[in-house]
């Protein structure tokens, strides 16, 4: 995309301070935000991706505090902009779309009280300008206008995310930032609102960065998905790669944990362990302790986001410069599974089988490319799975 | 033939709804109709606020149904009524809860809740018993060691860790049937996977049985042999899961069904579906699918459909179930 993004995060620290010292809950995260685009972030809880959320929209509340690095909206600088300048952008230019909409609604107040209560804050509207912008949102969402005269507590959960949305919508926003809105739905009210944002991005061009611990969910919707872990991004790159050949471990274990309505039933194995306390993470690369592949140079090393085709991983098995020893030595280990009777290994896992395919490849990969050795593996994967 | 683990005939609730003179029924189970076998996992599939956790409640007797019968291995439930019988059951019936960050109690060590219902359950255990089974099924719902976990507080222990404690508490009464409300939807996706397999375990070793409660189909049907699916306080189709899923005959599992994400599937774009809440006040006769269904016609307005087995073991409540299949 040639124009700049709307949104630029460049290596964004926030600490949260405790007594047993400082917490980086977002540790050196960099994040584009094109225009119109739709970027899903995803991750186990507190892997630090609600706090980056707060840490965009300027809505961190100590103990936390932005540490380092910068966030760039639309050419201001959110962090350094005080609370009268970004008064003028909150709302009008960007939203947040809240988790649990019960909660944040005023029970107290009608939605059409709400919606004004918004208006008369960033704008300046006669009372009848504001009712038929209200009545127009709500109809963009689906929503019959005369609930605009309802309490949160008559309308059904996915009405009161819809009506949430429609709020974050009053002005037409360049972005809109969606934490969870459909987890506390059933599946069947997640899809119909998860199609409708779509519907809604596409006509009226906002970019969204929505945020779910379910990968699933934004497979067929978001453009770009980043995968956080522990406070950092583990892998970022266009949606269809991650699912087709997620290159970090972890993404490949999120996309094994959960089960498929079609095809065999395959037994899975979930991602075993808990993520790290992050007061004290794990040295070396933070994800090593559960990392069905983990070799030598894990503990040790910390790695960097590496190029993996179009897309980006932070896992040493993708470093560029790994030396000789290290390869074979990530060879080795998994190696030995294969070689082992295959019928007494209880661990033979989709997970622990992609461990040995993936950890095997680049010892071939060496020899030819690197970058494009991992893309036959999935295959053989996707047929394994069917 | 042996009677059933748990059978309910025509179970049904109602509750009261409105002011206190009000005579607005709810009706949150109607004529629901069910059996479970020992040693197998029946899901029960619906969207929020279908009646699956009354079904449960009734189930464990916390509440008392309008109507309808519920029996326990041929034994109705409304004939026991000493303490003891009510204990008894309720020892073969317990229940884990959806949320295990409120359902354990934080003031006390894990050992303190399972040590209590082997008091309570299994009084003829003697205390270095009970150490003994509480260390057994502490490790039987896979927490090492046993004997370091019993002595931890619930805080020190994650949300996947404390829904195995609320399992080991279950489990701990030796029960027949364990009924599993919402029991992972409140954790992460990596690890909800590990609970599932635990269940799967559980009936495969202890030969337990469980009534797993879930809105998630895709979990449903990994670890399931029978699945329920409810809607509006009906049960609309049962059978075993399989069958189900790869042929289901309820426009409202076929709802269900596409609804589910999918990343290894293309995507079935379909536009944002205008849902109508389910009828659930006073909803009088007629299908209560019909608002939302895409085939319904007049006879579903003035007739209550009625379960027919349409394959062996599988039956749906649905007029037009198994008639239209040509045409879709």
């Amino acid at each position: 995309m040639p124009a700049a993004p709307v949104l630029e995060v460049r290596d964004l620290r926030v600490e949260y301070v405790t007594t047993r010292g400082a917490v980086a809950a977002v540790d050196g995260v960099d994040l584009d935000v094109h225009e119109g685009e739709f970027v899903g972030l995803v991750g186990e809880s507190a892997c630090g991706k609600s706090t980056l959320l707060f840490a965009i929209a300027q809505l961190l509340s100590p103990p936390a505090t932005v540490r380092a690095g910068s966030v760039v909206f639309r050419g201001h600088d959110l962090v350094t902009m005080t609370d009268r300048q970004l008064r003028s952008l909150r709302w009008r230019d960007y939203s947040v779309v809240m988790q649990s909409a019960m909660n944040a609604l005023n029970p107290v107040l009608s939605i059409g009280a709400q919606f004004e209560d918004a208006l008369v804050a960033h704008t300046r509207m006669s009372g009848r300008q504001m009712t038929e912008r209200s009545v127009e949102v709500l109809r963009l969402v689906g929503i019959d206008p005369i609930h605009l005269r309802s309490y949160p507590h008559q309308l059904s959960g996915g009405m009161r995310q819809r009506a949430m949305i429609a709020m974050a919508l009053l002005f037409t926003p360049d972005l809109v930032i969606m934490d969870e809105p459909t987890s506390a739905l059933d599946v069947v009210a997640q899809r119909s609102l998860m199609v409708q944002i779509k519907d809604l991005q596409r006509r009226l061009g906002f970019a969204v960065v929505f945020v779910t611990h379910d990968m699933s969910l934004v497979s067929h919707f978001s453009d770009r998905l980043l995968v956080m872990y522990a406070g950092q991004v583990v892998e970022a790159g266009p949606t269809r790669t991650v699912f087709d050949r997620p290159a970090h471990p972890y993404s490949r274990g999120l996309l094994d944990a959960f089960p498929s309505v079609r095809g065999p039933r395959v037994p899975l194995t979930g991602i075993p362990g808990a993520p790290p306390d992050l007061a004290r993470p794990p040295a070396g690369c933070r994800f090593h302790p559960r990392c069905p592949v983990a070799f030598d140079d894990c503990p040790h090393v910390a790695p960097e986001l590496y190029q993996v085709g179009d897309a980006r991983a932070r896992c040493l098995l993708h470093a560029p410069d790994r030396s000789a020893p290290t390869t074979s030595a990530a060879a080795a280990v998994p190696a030995a599974d294969p070689a082992d009777d295959p019928a007494d290994d209880p661990a033979d896992d989709p997970v622990g089988e992609s461990a040995g395919e993936s950890a095997g490849e680049p010892v071939g990969a060496r020899v030819g490319e690197p970058v494009g050795a991992p893309v036959d593996e999935p295959a053989e994967e996707e047929e394994v799975r069917r | 033939m042996t009677p059933a683990l748990i059978e309910a005939r025509g179970l049904t609730k109602h509750f009261k709804v409105g002011g206190l003179f009000s005579h607005t029924l709810l009706h949150a189970v109607d004529g629901a109709d069910f059996a479970i076998g020992s040693g197998e996992i029946v899901a029960l599939v619906g969207e929020s606020g279908s009646g699956k956790s009354t079904v449960a409640r009734l189930l464990a007797k916390v509440h008392r149904p309008t109507s309808g019968e519920i029996f326990s291995q041929g034994r109705p439930l409304s004939s026991m009524r000493s303490r003891r019988q009510v204990l008894a059951y309720r020892g073969d019936v317990p229940m884990v809860f959806q949320d295990p960050f409120s359902s354990l109690n934080p003031a006390y060590r894990v050992s303190h809740g399972i040590l209590r219902g082997l008091i309570l359950h299994r009084p003829e255990l003697g205390r270095a018993e009970r150490a003994a089974e509480a260390e057994r099924v502490v490790e039987a719902v896979g927490l090492t060691p046993a004997a370091d976990v019993l002595d931890r507080y619930p805080y020190e222990l994650s949300g996947g860790q404390r829904q195995r404690i609320g399992f080991a508490q279950a489990l701990a009464y030796r029960p027949k049937l364990i009924l599993a409300d919402e029991p992972v939807s409140m954790l992460d996706v990596s690890i909800r996977i590990g609970l599932l397999n635990l269940m799967a375990s559980l009936r495969d070793r202890e030969g337990v049985s469980f009534l797993y409660i879930t809105h998630d189909i895709a979990s449903a049907r990994y670890v399931s042999d029978r699945l329920l699916v409810m809607y509006a306080g009906h049960i609309v189709e049962s059978g075993p899961t399989e069958s189900v899923l790869a042929d289901p005959k309820h426009p409202y599992t076929q709802l269900l069904l596409s609804a589910v994400p999918d990343p290894r599937a293309p995507l079935a774009v379909q536009a944002a579906e205008v849902s109508e809440p389910p009828l659930m006040i006073e909803p009088g006769e007629g299908c209560r699918f019909r608002g939302r269904c895409p085939l319904a016609v007049e006879q579903c307005i003035e007739i209550t459909p009625r379960p027919r087995e349409l394959a062996p073991g599988h039956s749906a409540a649905c007029h037009l179930a198994g008639r239209v299949e040509a045409g879709r």
